[in-house]
C-alpha cells in the first residue's frame, strides 16, 4: 500500500483506490446482484411478444358464425351484404362461440343504426347506395322493408338517385335539372339489379352534346318535361356554340362537368 | 382512469384551431421538460465560465472561479430530478443504464451526464478544494471533522509534489471539460433537433443555438449570484471581475442572438411547407413568450443596456452603482429570456400539428408533479443546494481578497 | 524527479483525451437499423387502404376500441379517419370523425365541393421506424414479421416515441402511462386472424396481409393501384401503403 502511494501523487492514488472500488462494485452489482430479465433485453422483448399474443379476441371473425348459422350466412352470401362481416352489424361475438346461450350479440333493430353507413354523404364514393334518412319512409324501422341479410330494396328503384345520390343533387342544382339521366345514359334494368354486372353507357361523341349545344342545333333532346314544347323548348334555351371551333380537340366533358355544368365566364 | 386528465383534455378540444391528429391533444412535455434544458444550460454556461480562468487564464474573472463551480454542481445534482419526475414510470428510471438502446439520444445522455459529474464536474471541484479541505478538517473537529475527512478522501498531503499534481489535474480536467460541457448541452439540444418528424425542432442549428443561450444563461446566473451573495455575506463586489464576465456574456448573447436571428432568416428565406402554420403559431400563440421575453427582454433590452454602458464608458466607469444597477437588472432580464426560449422550443414545438393544418394550446397546471409549484421548487432546488455547498467548501477567502482589493496577484492560494 | 512528473503529467493527458474522444465516439447514438424484409416464407406484415372506398362510418375506430381496450375518450386513438372536403376555391379542411356522430342528413349537394373523401389512418408500422430509433429503454421494437411493439412493462414514459413519430399514432395510456399504438391486433394475425379493423370494415377498404405472400388481397391491392405512402420525405418507410392518395393528405 505505502509503496502504491509512493509510486503516484497522493490525489492521483486515493482517486484510482476510489474509482477501482466503484467500478468493482459496479461491475460486480451488474454480473452477480441483477436478476437477468433485468439486462437482457431479448428477455425482455420476446417476453412482450409472449403477453401481446396471450391477449383476448373479441371479434370472432367473418367465417365464426357459419357454423352455427348457416342458413342466414347462406342467404348473407348471395345478397348486397355479402362482403360485410357478421360482426359488422352485430358487434363482437367471439363470447357468443365460446358460450352461445349466456353471451348474445345484438341486433341492432334501431333506424339511428343503419345511416351510420348509409347516410348521404357527399365525401362517400359514387354509388354507394345512400338516403336521407329524414326524408327516406320516416319513422319506419328500415327492417321493416329491408332484410339485413339480403338488403335488397322492396322494389327495383325507379331513380337512379337512389344509389347516385351525389350526382342526383348536384345535377338537382345544376343547369341541367330538367334533363332526366337517362336522357345522356342507357341504363339497362340488370343494372338496378345486380349494378357491377353491367354498366350504363355514356355518350363518346361531341355530336352528342351538339344535339342540344350546336348552332344548329334542331332536335329537342329526349326527356326533360313533357308538355307542349317542353322538348323543343328545352334544347332551344340551351346555350349554344360553334361545334366545329369551341373546344376542337377534346370532348366535352373533358372541360365542362355534366352533372354541373359550370361555364367559363 | 384520471379523470383530471380526461378534464382537462376536454377543455382543450375547444382551444383547438384547424386540424390536429386526434392523439395530438395532449401535450406529452409540459413544463417539466422545459426547466430541464434551463437547468443543464446553467451548467454548461457556468463551466465554460469557470473554465474561463483555468483555461483561457482570463485572470480578472478569478473571484468567479469557485462560485461557478459549485453552482454548476448544485444545478447538475437537480437536473435528472425533473426528467424522472416526469416519467409516465419513475420507478423504471434504471433501465436507461441498465438496457439502453445505443441509437436512442436520450439513452446516450445518460452517460454524458455520468461522465459529466463523475468525470469532469466533481473531479474538478475536489482538487480546487483538496488543500483547503485538509485545512478545514484540522481547524474543526467531531462531525464537521469527520465530513472534511471523508471528503478529501482522507488525504493529508499538502507537499509540493501532490499539490503540483493537483495544478496539472485541473488543467488537463479543465481542457477535457469544455468539450465535456459543450456534449453535455449540445446532447439536449440534439435530443430535440433529431427529431425529423418535428420542424420546429428538426434543425442542425439546434444544439449549437442550445448551447450557445445556455453559456448566456450561465454566465448570466453566476453573476447575478456573485453581485447577491457578495454584499449578503459582507464582501465588496469586484467591478473588474464582473466587467470582465459581462463583457463575455455580452459576446455570448451576440452570438447567440445572431444564431437565432439565422435560424428565423433561414426558416422565412426557404419557406417550405410548415411555414404556414409555424408563422401561425409565433404570431397567435408564443407572441408574447417568443417576441416579447425572449427576443425584446430577454436579448434586445439586455444587449441595448450593456452596449450603453460600453458606449458611454466614460460616465459608467465613473458612476459604479450606475453600472452595478444595468448588469443586474440585465444578467435578470436575461434569464427571463432564457427560460423563454426553452419554452418557445418545447412548448412551442408541440403546439402545431404534424398535419401542418391546426393548432392547440398547453395549459399549464398549478399543483401536481406537472404543476407550476413543483417547477418553481425544482428551479429553487439548487440555490439551496448551493447554500449548504457553500457552507461546506466557502469561496470566501478568494471573493474576499479580491474584492477588497482587486488586483491582487492570482497565485496565492490557488 | 522532474522526468516522473513529466512522465505522470504526460500519461494523465493521454489517458484522458484518449478517453475523452473514445467516450464521445462510443457514446454518440448510432442509426437504429432498418428491418429488411425478411426472405420469402416467412411473414412481413402490411397493410392497404383504399381511399376510393371509405364511407367514413367509422366501425373500424369502433371495432379497434372495442377489441384491444383503448379507452374510449376520443383523446385516445389507435386508428382514425379523417375527412377531407377540397373547395373550388383551394382550401381545404380536414376533420376526425368519430363513432358517435350524427349520420350527416345533408340533403342538398354543397356546390362549393370540389373534391371530397375519406382517410383512415392507423400506425404505419414503418419498416424504417423513428420511434424504435429513439426509445431509450427499447421498450419498443420491431417483431420480426414487420409489426412494431411496445412492452409496457419495461416502458418508461418518457413519450420519446410519440414525440418521434410523424403521424401522430402513439398515445400514452392514461391507466398503464406507457406508450401504446396500433399493433395489427398482433394478438389476432399470430392465430391467423383478421385485425379488427379490417374486419369489420363494410366496404373492404382496409386490407392485411403477408407482403411476402404470392397470392393475395395484399399483393393484388400492390399490383393493380397507385400506391403511395404518408410523408414519404422522412424515409420512415411506412407499412400502410394507400391507393389514390390525395395530395392534400398529410
Amino acid at each position: 500500500m505505502g509503496k502504491f502511494f509512493e509510486k503516484f501523487p497522493d490525489p492521483l492514488a486515493r482517486l484510482i483506490v476510489v474509482a477501482v472500488a466503484m467500478i468493482a462494485l459496479g461491475v460486480f452489482a451488474y454480473l452477480v446482484l441483477l436478476p437477468k430479465p433485468v439486462k437482457d433485453i431479448e428477455i425482455q422483448r420476446a417476453d412482450a411478444v409472449k403477453r401481446e399474443k396471450a391477449k383476448p379476441v373479441k371479434y370472432a371473425g367473418f367465417h365464426a358464425c357459419a357454423e352455427c348459422h348457416d342458413k342466414l350466412y347462406e342467404t348473407k352470401k348471395k345478397g348486397y351484404h355479402r362482403d360485410l362481416s357478421c360482426e359488422t352489424c352485430h358487434g363482437p361475438a367471439k363470447a357468443h362461440t365460446e358460450d352461445p346461450d349466456k353471451v348474445k350479440p345484438t341486433i341492432p333493430t334501431a333506424r339511428a343504426f343503419c345511416p351510420q353507413c348509409h347516410a348521404y354523404n357527399p365525401s362517400r364514393p359514387r354509388g354507394f347506395p345512400q338516403i336521407n334518412p329524414v326524408a327516406h319512409n320516416p319513422l319506419k324501422p328500415c327492417t321493416s322493408c329491408h332484410n339485413p341479410h339480403d338488403p335488397k330494396p322492396p322494389t327495383t328503384p325507379k331513380e337512379c338517385s337512389a344509389c347516385h345520390g351525389e350526382i342526383a343533387r348536384m345535377k338537382a342544382v345544376s343547369h341541367h335539372v330538367q334533363l332526366e339521366c337517362t336522357v345522356c345514359h342507357e341504363a339497362p334494368q340488370q343494372h338496378k339489379v345486380s349494378p357491377r354486372s353491367v354498366k350504363p353507357s355514356k355518350p363518346q361523341t361531341r355530336e352528342f352534346c351538339g344535339k342540344c349545344h350546336a348552332k344548329d342545333a334542331r332536335n329537342a333532346a329526349k326527356g326533360g318535361k313533357g308538355g307542349k314544347g317542353g322538348k323543343e323548348s328545352l334544347a332551344a334555351n340551351a346555350p349554344k356554340i360553334d361545334m366545329a371551333e369551341h373546344g376542337e380537340k377534346y370532348v366535352c366533358w373533358q372541360c365542362h362537368y355534366p352533372h354541373s355544368p359550370e361555364v367559363e365566364q | 382512469m384520471n379523470p383530471e386528465l380526461i378534464h382537462s383534455l376536454q377543455e382543450l378540444l375547444k382551444q383547438i384551431q384547424g386540424y390536429i391528429y386526434p392523439n395530438e391533444i395532449e401535450i406529452h412535455w409540459g413544463l417539466l421538460i422545459v426547466v430541464y434544458p434551463y437547468i443543464t444550460g446553467v451548467v454548461a454556461g457556468a463551466f465554460i465560465l469557470a473554465s474561463l480562468v483555468k483555461v483561457f487564464n482570463v485572470k480578472e474573472v478569478q473571484p468567479l472561479y469557485r462560485l461557478s463551480l459549485l453552482t454548476a454542481l448544485a444545478y447538475l445534482l437537480v437536473a435528472p430530478m425533473a426528467l424522472v419526475s416526469h416519467l409516465g414510470h419513475p420507478e423504471r428510471f434504471y433501465e436507461i443504464l441498465l438496457t439502453p438502446q445505443t441509437s436512442s439520444a436520450m439513452a446516450m445522455f445518460g452517460f454524458v451526464y455520468a461522465w459529466y459529474l463523475m468525470a469532469v464536474l466533481l473531479l474538478e471541484i475536489w482538487f480546487v478544494h483538496r488543500t483547503d479541505m485538509i485545512d478545514m478538517a484540522e481547524r474543526s473537529a467531531g462531525a464537521t471533522r469527520l465530513l472534511y475527512r471523508i471528503l478529501s478522501l482522507f488525504s493529508k498531503d499538502k507537499g509540493e509534489r501532490a499539490v503540483a499534481f493537483d495544478h496539472s489535474a485541473l488543467k488537463v480536467i479543465t481542457i477535457v471539460g469544455i468539450p465535456s460541457a459543450f456534449l453535455l448541452h449540445g446532447y439536449v439540444g440534439f435530443i430535440f433537433g433529431s427529431i425529423k418528424a418535428n420542424p420546429w425542432w428538426s434543425s442542425v442549428l439546434i444544439p449549437i443555438v442550445f448551447l450557445f443561450s445556455a453559456i448566456v444563461s450561465g454566465i448570466a446566473l453566476v453573476v447575478l449570484l456573485y453581485m447577491i451573495i457578495t454584499p449578503l455575506t459582507g464582501g465588496k463586489i469586484n467591478m473588474k471581475c464582473v466587467d470582465k464576465a459581462v463583457d463575455f456574456l455580452f459576446y455570448a448573447v451576440i452570438v447567440d442572438f445572431s444564431l437565432e436571428m439565422v435560424d428565423f432568416i433561414h426558416r422565412v428565406y426557404q419557406s417550405e411547407e410548415e411555414i404556414k402554420i409555424l408563422s401561425e403559431m409565433v404570431m397567435n400563440k408564443l407572441f408574447a413568450s417568443l417576441i416579447i421575453i425572449q427576443v425584446l427582454l430577454g436579448m434586445l433590452v439586455p444587449l441595448l443596456l450593456i452596449s450603453l454602458t460600453k458606449i458611454f464608458k466614460k460616465r459608467f466607469s465613473l458612476n459604479e452603482d450606475m453600472r452595478k444597477m444595468v448588469y443586474f437588472i440585465s444578467v435578470i432580464l436575461i434569464q427571463f429570456g432564457i427560460f423563454a426560449t426553452r419554452w418557445n422550443v418545447v412548448i412551442g414545438g408541440q403546439m402545431f400539428s404534424k398535419s401542418f393544418r391546426g393548432l392547440t394550446t398547453y395549459k399549464m397546471e398549478f399543483g401536481g408533479i406537472e404543476g407550476l409549484l413543483y417547477a418553481i421548487a425544482l428551479l429553487a432546488l439548487p440555490i439551496a443546494i448551493l447554500f449548504v455547498l457553500l457552507k461546506v467548501l466557502p469561496p470566501w477567502k478568494e471573493l474576499r481578497e479580491e474584492g477588497e482589493t482587486g488586483t491582487e496577484a492570482i497565485g496565492a492560494g490557488m | 524527479m522532474n522526468g516522473r512528473r513529466s512522465f505522470l503529467r504526460g500519461f494523465l493527458s493521454v489517458l484522458l483525451s484518449g478517453g475523452t474522444v473514445g467516450g464521445i465516439l462510443k457514446i454518440l447514438p448510432s442509426k437504429a437499423d432498418a428491418r429488411e424484409a425478411p426472405p420469402k416464407g416467412k411473414k412481413w406484415y402490411g397493410f392497404g387502404v383504399s381511399i376510393d372506398k371509405c364511407i367514413g362510418c367509422a366501425r373500424c375506430m369502433d371495432a379497434c376500441k372495442n377489441e384491444n381496450n383503448v379507452p374510449r375518450e376520443p383523446f385516445f386513438v389507435r386508428t382514425w379517419v379523417e375527412r377531407y372536403i377540397t373547395r373550388k376555391n383551394g382550401q381545404t379542411t380536414v376533420k376526425a370523425i368519430a363513432p358517435g356522430d350524427e349520420a350527416t342528413s345533408e340533403s342538398v349537394s354543397d356546390k362549393t365541393i370540389l373534391r371530397s373523401f375519406f382517410v383512415p389512418k392507423l400506425c404505419n408500422q414503418c419498416a424504417s421506424p423513428a420511434c424504435v430509433q429513439v426509445c431509450p429503454v427499447g421498450a419498443t421494437f420491431q417483431t420480426e414479421d414487420g409489426v412494431v411493439l411496445v412492452n409496457e412493462k419495461t416502458c418508461i414514459g418518457c413519450r420519446y416515441c410519440i414525440q418521434a413519430c410523424p403521424y401522430g399514432a402513439r398515445y400514452l395510456h392514461p391507466k398503464t402511462h406507457t406508450a401504446d399504438k396500433c399493433t395489427f391486433c398482433y394478438h389476432r394475425i399470430s392465430q391467423g386472424q383478421l385485425p379488427a379493423c379490417v374486419e369489420v370494415c363494410p366496404t373492404q377498404t382496409r386490407i392485411f396481409g403477408d407482403l411476402n405472400a404470392a397470392a393475395s388481397p395484399m399483393s393484388r391491392f400492390l399490383r393493380m393501384n397507385k400506391i403511395h405512402t404518408l410523408k414519404p420525405g422522412l424515409n420512415t418507410e411506412p407499412k400502410v401503403f394507400y391507393a389514390n392518395l390525395d395530395g392534400e393528405v398529410r
